[in-house]
């Protein structure tokens, strides 16, 4: 709380619009007034991935365009043999909907955080963890069953051969962040448990006073992995 | 949503607290949101529809990640900006991209032939 005094430097509402925005920027100190220090540095850093997430899927984009051999469609590429039928991306769907899922069940363990709930907080995230690992066992199948089929980075029996660079870059890429999430996840949900942020322990390497607000920075990280992935899913399994 | 503006504000002050109810909602559109692109391709549907539905959908669920579950409709605009405004520079690069690769196809049609 002695933070937020600190911060709340002007008293009376501050303004909004473009004049916020501007006096925002203008101001001393601190351009983003409701914002933490901890959660704007967060963002600041989902900024860069973005970008490098954002030069990944142009560097496939300028493969598949610039080549004159057929791209492999993901649709049969991605397909599986269930009850006697091809079933197409069924995979990947699945992944999507468990990474939404894990995606539910972060925002409500930042709510229940806010509502200093110990107990739910720390198994809705042990929980998102447990959907993360899941999403990243079912992509270890899906880099299995590609590299059985004869997929490599630099030939592949489908067509283009930039297509195996292109997927195992981007999809290798995100899922080291989900696994680097799903480790975040279990650190921050045992200090939840432990009631860290309830007696403000101080952290092992900031020594900054725990807050729930740890929460919330997590959960913009876990979000994010699922934002690239709504974007990956549209671009190099859909297109 | 029919909170004002000023009620907001103070919620924004006082970290994020929202209804249970509006992560659930949220939740259950994104799935429908996932269905429809993956039904998008299960159809089969090509051309210009698929690429503009594939589009609309990922837009759409990409904007209740970020304003909703990542909070940013609460966030002030100094923020918003800060980080949402950035990533469209993004498509400069693409447009010069797509340029460039329409270049490499056309000289390597022109040099190799259509079979490499």
């Amino acid at each position: 709380m002695t933070q937020s005094v600190q911060t709340q430097s002007n008293p009376g509402p501050q303004p909004a619009g473009m004049r916020g925005v501007a006096a925002d920027f203008g101001s001393d100190q601190r351009a983003f007034k409701t914002a933490s220090w901890g959660k704007a540095m967060m963002w600041i850093f989902l900024l860069s991935d973005t970008f490098v997430f954002g030069c990944f899927l142009l560097s496939y984009m300028t493969a598949r365009m610039s080549t004159p051999v057929a791209w492999p469609n993901p649709s049969e590429v991605f397909a599986l043999h269930i009850g006697g039928q091809d079933v197409p991306l069924i995979l990947i769907a699945i992944m999507t909907f468990v990474l939404i899922s894990s995606s539910g069940t972060m925002a409500m363990a930042v709510n229940f955080g806010y509502r200093r709930e110990r107990g739910k907080t720390a198994v809705l995230m042990l929980a998102t963890a447990l959907l993360g690992a899941a999403f990243v066992g079912m992509q270890a199948f899906e880099w299995t069953k590609l590299i059985s089929e004869g997929v490599r980075p630099w030939e592949n029996p489908f067509g283009a051969a930039q297509f195996g660079s292109a997927f195992f870059m981007i999809t290798g890429f995100h899922g080291t962040h989900v696994t680097i999430g799903v480790i975040f996840l279990l650190i921050v949900a045992r200090k939840v448990w432990r009631g860290d942020f309830d007696t403000e322990r101080r952290g092992f390497f900031t020594s900054r006073k725990g807050r729930y607000e740890a929460v919330e920075i997590m959960g913009l990280y876990w979000h994010f992995v699922d934002l690239v992935w709504v974007f990956i899913f549209a671009f190099f399994y859909l297109w | 949503m029919s909170e004002t503006t000023a009620h907001l504000q103070a919620q924004a002050q006082s970290g994020q607290h929202h209804p249970i109810r509006l992560y659930l909602v949220v939740w259950g559109l994104l799935f429908v949101l996932s269905a429809f692109s993956y039904m998008v391709d299960y159809l089969g549907i090509q051309g210009y529809l698929r690429w503009s539905l594939i589009l609309l959908f990922m837009m759409l669920k990409a904007g209740l990640i970020v304003a909703v579950f990542m909070h940013m409709a609460w966030e002030r605009l100094a923020l918003v900006y800060a980080i949402l405004l950035p990533p469209l520079l993004v498509l400069i690069f693409v447009a010069l991209m797509v340029s460039e690769s329409h270049y490499t196809i056309f000289t390597r049609l022109a040099f190799f032939g259509a079979a490499s």
